[in-house]
């Protein structure tokens, strides 16, 4: 195919695009341009709500006909994308520039074997008989990975992992070989190690197609492994753009610096080295152990847990999704039931207490969930949602509770008038405070936070990682902190398990583990995590290679 | 999967025999006598004795009903007063009424009830499918707000009144069509079409509301998923993106739920059948409950029941092979 056009291949000019919700106009994208030359990456970085992925829908005209408005010019291959005929449009997309999306899961028609999927697209932009489409989509399968690729195309999407559907969707890209590819986030739902495979696999193939990139990402550290440029967003707008190396080694923005300052990375600040915690442990496993379902379907979510929480720490536990970390979350508040193995808690032997004898436990062992927005009742004032801790404490008298609620509202930084409030009102950093008072509610000593931060913005994360450790240290509390961001761990934690197969596979402090890491997976894991600083990318990318190997 | 169509006929049966307790008992404690119906106008206290003694209705209840259930498992031998019927397994009782094997009974009238239901489903499938589909498509149109208002109004009209409505214009009016009067299929399979006819349209309209709405929701449901952004994004026209796509997920629920409903109609349409004159089970168990003929109810409520139940397997077998995700256990 030969360009139509001299210029760039994708040239967006005074990009503006408008939605309406609820009436209102909401601008998400305000006035933006760039150009992206044949066989470059670009990395398009900001918070939720930057307008990012606006931007990317906006190069395929995925807008068109949805009731957005978009001004300004976008023209991707020499065709302009507000213009172009329905004929040439459908060209433009998966022939010029193919889409990667984010979550995998969804992303696939769940009806149809993967295969005929591909071959479907590709059959639109290459025509061709039925067959050879077949073999085509074999061909990318086989190109990204799969194995036994002729066999799995015949696989339905939930047959495959994350990564698979991962490496499918790079697949369908591949197929009618786009002279760009837009990624949209293309790695976010995945585990850490399976990201770098993803990373690593669209770094080949563009060594090998030249193809130009255009790469969405909420997480600098993706952007510094795989990008020429880096265009960082905020509110619709361009904050600063330039060489990675430029914008994320030296940013000159505010907001560039501080998005930096807030990503936790591996060479970052720890928590300064208490003493080993002396006396009786708060909380104690022992063999801590959950089968789930029985017979030949037995399956083994935790495998002989031990640990223990002092007063005062923080344990983290990291693992990749599958390696028991909220089933042993859950089990360590007596959420779940452990079908073997001790709990203790300040001495008493609570793992296998009944629903009755455990009430006076149940207010001192308190939970912080992941999903702010799924862990709050949406049709429930917070205040009210904060108050259930405290009358299920057998507290009746409604002045008392208000004036608690308003308490713990202040503390955990909302406004204290905010009783009559719902969930929506809220920002997810404000739902994940509201979620951590009501933890604190029945002034409990142990809170296992699970995936506390990991739906929120790194500066989000950053605050709300922040009111916890102050929270423990004005409290003496015992804090558990479950997480699959490496990173994020270190930077909050006294000592870290790591978990794989319901196993931990290594438990000891900050500097021990991530210092001096003695299990191979633990080394995996670590090498996997992407490092803000583009410089290392190559080196890492390596050193990956080499540990794969190994 | 085999684990699992045993695991729900075991269930199956224990509820059928539950539902036959049922009856039983709700027969006990209604009022009427059902000897002094079956006996006629004219009898006197003692043929209405003698009667009530040939039913074996002065056996006690639990009696009666081990008998019953004998019945069904091993068959049971009937004395007329001069001669000994024999009954075979599965033998549902006599009709109080005329004698007859409530068995066979229930057989002769099974074809006309399943003529009814398979042509209403054709006729909801095509007619409910399709407006749902299009008002899917067309929505926030007028063609969309056409349907709508129609759709509403057709699951608010009782059967009876569509059925008559129906009558009175293609038949009485138009004179389009006889007046239907039911022709057995084996007999004159022509025949049996034009008589069935305005049945069929008429319980297929009444359903084919729901199924437009359910066609409708789960099309829409499906064209908001992400997957449909992926072809959409990948240069696949929107007729291909609709019907490949977006129907393909709206079918599996409609699958299912037309098995159930299929299975409720196997156990008689009552108002269209009685509407129309079709001498199915709907008919027969009408009957049944006014004259007191307790084994006839319970024989076509059994029916009725074994249709429900298996309808249910069905429904999720069905829902599984359309939705690999699915796994039965």
């Amino acid at each position: 195919m030969t360009p139509q056009s001299t210029g760039p291949l994708v040239e967006v000019r005074d990009l503006t695009v408008e939605f309406d919700r609820e009436g209102d106009p909401v601008r998400a994208v305000d006035g933006l341009s760039f150009t992206l030359g044949e066989g470059r990456a670009l990395a398009l970085v900001g918070e939720s709500g930057s307008g990012k992925s606006t931007v990317a829908g906006a190069l395929l005209g995925l807008h068109r006909g949805t009731g957005a408005r978009v001004t300004g010019t976008v023209r991707v291959g020499g065709i302009d994308v507000a213009d172009a005929d329905p004929a040439e449009l459908r060209r433009l997309r998966g022939g010029v520039a193919a889409m990667v999306f984010q979550d995998p899961l969804s992303a696939l028609d769940p009806y149809y074997a993967v295969g005929d999927q591909i071959a479907e697209v590709y059959r639109i932009h290459a025509g061709g008989s039925r067959r050879d489409a077949r073999a085509r989509a074999v061909e990318v399968l086989d190109r990204v990975g799969i194995p036994d690729a002729a066999r799995r195309s015949r696989s339905r999407p939930h047959e495959f992992s994350g990564g698979m559907r991962q490496r499918t969707l790079l697949a369908m890209a591949l197929a009618c070989e786009p002279r760009l590819i837009v990624a949209d986030e293309p790695t976010t739902a995945l585990d850490v190690t399976v990201q770098a495979q993803i990373l690593d696999l669209l770094h080949e193939l563009r060594r090998e197609t030249g193809t130009a990139l255009l790469l969405v990402t909420h997480d600098v550290g993706v952007a510094a492994e795989s990008v020429d440029d880096v265009l960082v967003m905020r509110g619709g707008r361009e904050v600063e753009r330039g060489p990675v190396s430029g914008v994320l080694g030296a940013p000159s923005e505010p907001y560039t610096r501080r998005l930096l300052t807030a990503v936790p990375r591996l060479d970052g600040p720890v928590r300064p080295a208490t003493a080993a915690p002396a006396g009786e442990p708060l909380l104690e496993a022992v063999g801590l152990r959950r089968e789930f379902g029985r017979g030949k379907r037995a399956v083994t979510a935790v495998d002989g847990v031990s640990l223990t929480v002092h007063a005062g720490e923080t344990l983290g536990v990291v693992g990749e999704s599958g390696s028991g970390k909220t089933t042993l979350g859950r089990m360590l508040v007596r959420l779940l039931d452990p079908t073997g193995g001790r709990l203790r808690y300040g001495g008493a032997e609570i793992g296998a207490l009944s629903e009755r004898e455990l009430r006076p436990y149940r207010r001192e062992l308190q939970m912080v969930f992941q999903d702010p927005v799924a862990s709050l009742n949406p049709r429930r004032s917070v205040g009210e949602s904060i108050a259930d801790p405290l009358r299920a404490a057998g507290e009746r008298d409604e002045t008392r509770i208000r004036s608690r609620v308003r308490e713990l509202l202040d503390r955990v930084g909302l406004e204290p008038d905010r009783y009559e409030a719902y969930p929506h009102e809220f920002s997810g950093g404000q739902r994940q405070r509201v979620g951590i008072a009501r933890a604190l509610a029945a002034e409990p000593r142990v809170i296992v936070c699970d995936e506390p931060v990991s739906a929120l913005d790194v500066t989000t994360q950053a605050q709300v990682t922040a009111l916890l450790a102050e929270l423990q240290a004005e409290l003496g509390l015992g804090l558990v902190f479950i997480a699959h961001d490496l990173a994020v761990v270190r930077q909050v934690s006294d000592r870290v398990a790591v978990m794989r197969g319901g196993r931990i596979v290594e438990q000891g402090t900050v500097r021990e583990v991530y210092g001096a890491p003695q299990d191979p997976y633990t080394r995996r894991l670590l090498a996997a995590v992407p490092s803000v600083d583009p410089a290392h990318a190559a080196e890492r990318r390596g050193r990956r290679q080499e540990l794969a190997a190994a | 999967m085999t684990r699992y169509v045993l695991k729900r006929l075991a269930g199956a049966a224990l509820v059928l025999l539950a539902l036959s307790v049922l009856v039983y008992a709700l027969f006990y404690v209604a009022p009427g006598d059902p000897a002094r119906l079956a006996c006629g106008e004219r009898c006197n206290p003692q043929q209405i004795a003698q009667v009530r003694e040939r039913l074996g209705l002065n056996e006690s209840v639990v009696a009666q009903y081990l008998h019953f259930l004998q019945g069904v498992f091993t068959g049971r031998d009937y004395s007329t007063g001069t001669s000994v019927v024999h009954c075979d397994a599965p033998c549902l009782g006599l009709s109080y009424q005329n004698d007859q094997q409530v068995t066979r009974l229930i057989m002769e009238r099974l074809p006309a009830t399943a003529s009814l239901a398979l042509g209403a489903l054709v006729v909801w499938l095509v007619i409910g499918v399709g407006t749902g589909l299009l008002s899917a498509l067309r929505r926030g149109g007028p063609t969309e707000r056409i349907l709508t208002v129609l759709t509403l109004a057709a699951t608010g009209t009782p059967v009876f009144i569509l059925g008559l409505l129906l009558l009175m214009v293609v038949c009485a009016y138009l004179q389009w069509l006889p007046f239907p009067s039911y022709v057995p299929l084996g007999e004159d399979p022509e025949q049996w079409a034009w008589n069935m006819l305005l049945p069929w349209l008429t319980l297929g309209f009444f359903e084919s509301a729901k199924y437009a709405r359910l066609t409708r929701s789960s099309t829409l449901e499906t064209l908001a998923e992400d997957h449909i952004r992926t072809f959409r994004a990948y240069g696949v026209g929107e007729r291909a993106v609709v019907t490949r796509h977006a129907l393909r997920g709206a079918v599996p629920p409609v699958i299912a739920i037309s098995a159930v409903d299929l299975g409720y109609m196997f156990g008689g349409a009552v108002l269209t059948e009685s509407l129309f004159g079709i001498p199915g089970l709907g008919k027969t168990l009408l009957e049944g409950v006014r004259s007191i003929d307790l084994p006839v109810v319970v024989g076509v409520v059994m029916v009725m029941g074994v249709a429900v139940v298996l309808a249910g397997v069905v429904a999720d077998l069905l829902y599984a092979a359309a939705d690999r995700r699915v796994v039965l256990t």
